[in-house]
């Protein structure tokens, strides 16, 4: 049963992209580790790093593409569920840290005691641990994805109603996570980590294996979402983006459906989150903006929405865009934003891989069509177009 | 009209059903019975609340007063559009709604009336007896031959069909369909009162429509509603010469 839910994923053109992303996988650290710093093909640790964190803006997008592109939840929050990974990651790396602290605290982090707190508030214990850390990524953003999801979906809040209170819950987060009594460090966030697991998160290797763990945990989550989206219950998926109440009338629970989605998908972004806090080295409340979730519905459109592949393509690019622009001409990156979703909402509208995949299919569709019609001549009443 | 007295065994009980929108009397109450088998059509001026009396039927609107029952003991006023699908009450839309982005097959296996839970249906497989189930609808509504196609690129008298073949797929004891012909030709409307009257032979159908010339193509009783309630009731020449119904809705 498992395994033919799997086998289903692995169709062309997702088994290519898994092959391309494992091997960046692979390839990318060992021309970090392997060839000298002279070698034409040495990737230095900073440029690793950064790309690291394009393949973690890929999760998020692949994530959020699970919800909009195939059940049509346009979440204008999904940047909470992936800042709630990174604090919960955050957490545990804070607690890593240990007496080596300005402070010197064995237990209490630098900002709790710079605040005067005397011990661990409740919420903190257990961070110490890699496994429960590991756990509340996961745990975290999928409550809340259930919690909030369960209301919003039960009294059929939808369309852009939907989206807007999922950028008041990420605003509100934001708000709630700059006070310094949340116990979550104020406006400087967490930062100034040591180790992870033992290992300086400073360190090549380290930087090697978290890019490592990037590449597989995409690759991961997009079998994953290609399994879901190509079964049944994906189909059904489609048929509430496109026809809701149908799905309704033939008798499938369509609160169920999206919270199941929803939750799967923040549960993503909160994995997203968790491999992007050790690259980057700090979470603060500013991944909570409002305007980073919308950046995400960006990177998705360009890429190309309900393709999964596309999602990944328009995150690594727009990023990779973002980094250029904003180191040789800074003060335009965000009239080039601007100017590129301008363009792909009006000559793109489904993105690069969504245009890409109706010029092929539109070849094919002629020829079926053709075909059709040689067999076809036979039944003329049901050929003819209704007149109104 | 005595009609609880009267009716031993019912598919579909009315009686007495109200509702109204910002004081508008939608449903006057409306007591209306169909029985196991029947086909029945039902016809009104605009207005003269038949979207909304099955609206009620299958759990969209709530009414205000009245009592609805499925089989003489379900009360359809407590569940919801699931779980009346589920009981067996399907309902064709006055505009043909269809997976646009899906094949014809995949629409019919989507309404295929199997396990509708998250991961019933994320584990299921399509298996020999639910594929010779979809071929067999595919012959009746009559689109065997387009199988593959997005449903997208049918005709929008195909598109009725197709959804009245979901609907099918479902095995629904109770058809509620909403002006089948609305926008068809002369040719297509007629297929469809064959198709009709071959659904109705293992079900119970009721059907909305205004042409009257497809009623009388399917021969059946017919319920004439007027601003909320039942104005007639009868075969279609004595529906059609009560003065009520030539005032209220023929007439005009």
């Amino acid at each position: 049963m498992i395994s033919s839910f799997i086998l289903r994923a692995l169709e062309g053109r997702i088994l290519v992209t898994v092959c391309i992303i494992l091997a960046v996988a692979l390839l990318v650290p060992a021309s970090n580790l392997l060839l000298s710093p002279d070698n034409a093909l040495h990737i230095p640790t900073y440029v690793m790093s950064l790309m690291g964190k394009y393949l973690c803006y890929a999760l998020l997008a692949l994530a959020l593409d699970l919800v909009w592109g195939y059940c049509g939840i346009l979440s204008l929050g999904h940047g909470a569920f992936f800042a709630l990974g990174g604090y919960a990651m955050g957490m545990y790396l804070m607690r890593q840290i240990g007496s080596r602290g300005v402070y010197g605290d064995p237990i209490l982090p630098d900002f709790m005691v710079f605040l005067n707190w005397k011990q661990l508030p409740w919420f903190w214990h257990g961070f110490d641990m890699f496994w429960f850390a590991c756990a509340m990524v996961l745990v975290v953003p999928g409550l809340l994805a259930f919690v909030f999801g369960w209301f919003a979906f039960r009294s059929r809040v939808n369309g852009v109603y939907l989206s807007i209170i999922t950028q008041a819950m990420t605003y509100a987060l934001m708000l709630a996570f700059f006070r310094n009594d949340m116990g979550f460090g104020g406006n400087n966030g967490l930062t100034d980590y040591k180790d992870i697991l033992g290992f300086s998160v400073q360190a090549d290797g380290t930087r090697a294996v978290l890019f490592s763990l990037s590449a597989i945990m995409l690759s991961l989550c997009l079998v994953l979402a290609s399994a879901i989206t190509r079964s049944k219950f994906g189909k059904v998926l489609v048929g509430v983006r496109d026809a809701e109440s149908r799905v309704r009338f033939l008798g499938f629970r369509v609160e169920n459906i999206k919270l199941f989605t929803f939750v799967t998908s923040a549960m993503m972004a909160g994995i997203a989150g968790a491999l992007f806090v050790p690259q980057v080295g700090i979470i603060n409340p500013g991944e909570f903006a409002p305007a980073n979730s919308i950046e995400v519905v960006v990177w998705t459109a360009v890429g190309g929405r309900g393709t999964l592949i596309g999602p990944i393509i328009g995150a690594v690019l727009v990023n990779g865009g973002k980094s250029f622009f904003t180191g040789a001409f800074p003060e335009f990156w965000l009239y080039a934003l601007g100017a590129l979703f301008i363009f792909v909402t009006l000559f793109m509208p489904k993105g690069i891989v969504g245009t890409v995949q109706a010029a092929l299919a539109n070849r094919k569709a002629v020829k079926a069509a053709a075909r059709a019609q040689a067999q076809n001549d036979d039944t003329p009443s049901t050929q003819i177009q209704a007149a109104e | 009209m005595e009609i609880k007295d009267s009716k031993p065994k019912s598919l579909l009980y009315l009686d007495g059903v109200s509702v109204s929108f910002d004081g508008f009397k939608a449903l006057n109450s409306l007591s209306f019975v169909v029985e196991p088998g029947e086909l029945r059509a039902i016809i009104g001026p605009n207005g003269a609340g038949k979207t909304t009396m099955m609206d009620i039927i299958t759990g969209k609107t709530r009414p205000d007063s009245g009592t609805v029952l499925f089989e003489e003991k379900v009360d359809l006023t407590k569940r919801d559009e699931a779980d009346i699908a589920q009981l067996g009450i399907g309902r064709k839309f006055q505009k043909p709604t269809v997976f646009e982005s899906h094949t014809v097959w995949d629409n019919l296996e989507l309404a295929l009336n199997r396990k509708r839970g998250v991961f019933a249906t994320l584990f299921y497989r399509l298996s020999g007896e639910d594929r010779d189930r979809i071929e067999e609808i595919l012959a009746t509504i009559r689109l065997t031959h387009r199988r593959d196609e997005l449903a997208a690129n049918l005709s929008h008298g195909q598109k009725q069909w197709l959804e009245i073949g979901m609907l099918l797929a479902q095995e629904p004891k109770l058809l509620l369909v909403d002006e089948p012909v609305a926008g068809m030709t002369d040719a297509e409307t007629a297929e469809t009162a064959i198709l009709l009257r071959e659904i109705a032979k293992s079900r119970s159908v009721v059907v909305v429509e205004h042409d009257m010339g497809f009623i009388r193509d399917l021969g059946v009783k017919v319920t004439c509603l007027a601003e909320g309630s039942v104005l007639a009731e009868g075969s279609i020449d004595f529906v059609s010469n009560d003065p009520k119904v030539i005032e209220n809705y023929l007439g005009r």
